[in-house]
């Protein structure tokens, strides 16, 4: 089942990123919120992934090539404006497409129907950081900004079909179309502009979904993957 | 509900110079004190807005905001962790148990703030070094089996010290710990059953809970504090009922609590001195190195630099997300104050 696989490697890569903040945050709320969201996509990672085969198996015992994941998930934190535009441009491209599974007939239905619910409060976090960061000070505007820009050319892949995904659940036209709608309107709530660089660059368009991923990515498995590595076999 | 209180809604407003006792104010200051007095020898809570002594009030406060700031800077051992987790189970556990101390750390700030303090201020006191956090937090993390040491003693440790505080004197503080504790035992039953798995593991896996340990045995002694002899706050705190039980006494109950527990764990503790003394009833062990104690104290330890210049460094780099908030909040408060003035004067209008 490829769909729970490429699925379940956003959440699960993104959940890693999340979880390079603790200790970190610039207050104590956001080190519970950012835990909180890394949590519940570890959590959606854990069930898609069970789908598949063994979880632990999945996540620490593939390499790089195999990994299915957009590759917006796995570009590193940066600062703070940096994941929240992450969280803003993956959360909303979830949410609509949890949305819609979750009203289809497919096998991630029922996964999709519990998520959705904690995807719209990962998605509320991020619009209400990218308001307050964009229209706060010069700095944070100029800084989320940056985070937006920056990211902008990794936002295209998150509109290829997911091979798995019946096309009856997810018209992915739409799916854009929507995305693009709120992330263009919340921008511009905030005083934002929407960025202009390559969103859909033919040559990345897919790539992390077919297993061509970006350089930081590498080492962010070495990382998570090497005590599991180096145990072969044991049990944990 | 405050019992130290001269009206019946709880407030604790000092007898005015109109008081119809006529008492002067020294007088109405002994009478404060005497009703205080009174609800600590009767066990009863005081509350925020009830007198109380200022050495009383100072005491609280350093005690909360140093077990605040413990919270907060316990975090980073266990984060060092996050990233490299050897299942998604035991992740999961980790990123939950680190989530909860920033949880515990809100919570303890909340309550020290009720004395009048503030979270800015406390934690300004953290970053320059003029309050402290709990010693053992400044010993490295240096395998996964660390993780397991740290909830089975560190938090064991820490639960001995907190479930007597749940009947400390000030009553925010009691509650806070009821909260704590509920959580902190959770994270000690993870710890144990993780530092389980680990010891009936390979071979490899079992020396990894060993060395762990071994290494954390001693500073999670030292996490009960100076012996009673040397202990400067200690017969104060007793007396007001913050404290309930020397620092010996924790230190010997834990003592006793592990003994057995590390033996189902099918581990040593590193102790020769370690034997059940039958008169006493209880374990005699090792004397403790006071000396690396005092020097952790001092600033000396492991990890003391890195800790304190992680946690700066994570303020420092947020104060410009924290100035956006603020930024943001004052212009939506503006925004919401004139979109009222507008529809009161349309409203006049009409």
């Amino acid at each position: 089942m490829t769909a729970a696989l490429a699925l379940g490697d956003d959440a699960l890569v993104l959940s890693h990123r999340l979880g390079e903040w603790a200790g970190h945050a610039p207050v104590l709320e956001e080190e519970v919120a950012l835990a909180n969201i890394a949590l519940d996509l570890l959590g959606q990672a854990r069930v898609l992934l069970s789908l598949v085969g063994d979880e632990d198996e999945l996540a620490y015992l593939r390499d790089e090539r195999a990994f299915r994941n957009l590759q917006l998930v796995e570009q590193e934190n940066g600062d703070f404006a940096h994941t929240i535009a992450r969280q803003l441009f993956f959360s909303t491209y979830q949410h609509l497409l949890y949305e819609r599974l979750a009203g289809g007939d497919g096998p991630l239905a029922p996964l999709a129907a519990k998520a959705v619910k904690e995807i719209a409060y990962h998605r509320d976090h991020a619009e209400q950081w990218t308001l307050r960061l964009g229209d706060g000070t010069a700095e944070s505007h100029e800084r989320m900004q940056r985070g937006l820009d920056t990211l902008w050319r990794f936002t295209g892949e998150m509109f290829q079909p997911v091979e798995g995904v019946d096309a009856e659940d997810v018209d992915w036209a739409g799916l854009e179309d929507s995305w693009s709608r709120s992330v263009t309107g919340l921008l511009s709530r905030a005083t934002l502009s929407v960025p202009t660089g390559p969103q859909t660059g033919a040559w990345s368009a897919g790539a992390g979904r077919q297993g061509l991923h970006t350089e930081p990515f590498g080492r962010m498995l070495a990382e998570m993957q090497h005590l599991h590595r180096s145990h072969p076999g044991a049990t944990w | 509900m405050a019992t130290v209180a001269y009206g019946t809604d709880g407030a604790s407003q000092p007898p005015a110079a109109s008081d119809p006792s006529g008492m002067s104010s020294a007088g109405s200051e002994q009478t404060n004190q005497a009703a205080f007095d009174a609800a600590v020898a009767a066990d009863e809570r005081i509350e925020p807005r009830d007198w109380m002594p200022d050495e009383y009030r100072a005491s609280l406060v350093r005690q909360m905001a140093q077990h605040a700031h413990s919270e907060i800077i316990g975090m980073q051992p266990e984060a060092n962790w996050i990233t490299r987790a050897p299942s998604l189970r035991r992740k999961a556990i980790l990123m939950a148990k680190v989530q909860d101390e920033a949880g515990h750390g809100l919570y303890l700030y909340s309550a020290a703030e009720t004395l009048g303090t503030g979270r800015e201020e406390l934690l300004d006191k953290l970053h320059s070094g003029r309050q402290k956090y709990s010693s053992i937090f400044n010993y490295p993390t240096l395998t996964w089996a660390d993780v397991g040491a740290v909830g089975w003693l560190v938090d064991g440790a820490a639960i001995t010290n907190q479930v007597p505080l749940c009947r400390c004197s000030y009553g925010p503080y009691a509650r806070a710990m009821v909260r704590v504790c509920k959580e902190e035992s959770f994270h000690q039953r993870q710890g144990f059953e993780l530092l389980l798995t680990l010891s009936r593991g390979t071979p490899e896996q079992h020396a990894m809970a060993q060395d762990a340990v071994d290494r954390w045995w001693w500073p999670s002694l030292m996490m009960f504090g100076p012996p009673d002899d040397q202990s400067a706050h200690s017969a104060q705190s007793m007396a007001w009922k913050i404290k309930r039980h020397s620092n010996d006494e924790l230190r010997q109950r834990f003592v006793d609590i592990c003994v057995p527990q590390a033996k189902t764990l099918g581990l040593t503790l590193p102790d020769p001195d370690l034997r059940w003394n039958e008169e006493r009833g209880q374990h005699d062990f090792g004397s403790i190195d006071w000396t690396e104690f005092k020097e952790i104290l001092k600033g000396n330890g492991p990890c003391n630099e890195q800790r304190i210049t992680q946690r700066r460094r994570a303020h420092e780099e947020g104060a410009w997300v924290r100035e956006a908030a603020t930024a943001y909040a004052a212009k939506t408060a503006a925004g919401a104050a004139k979109s009222a003035t507008a529809a009161e004067q349309g409203k006049a209008r009409a």
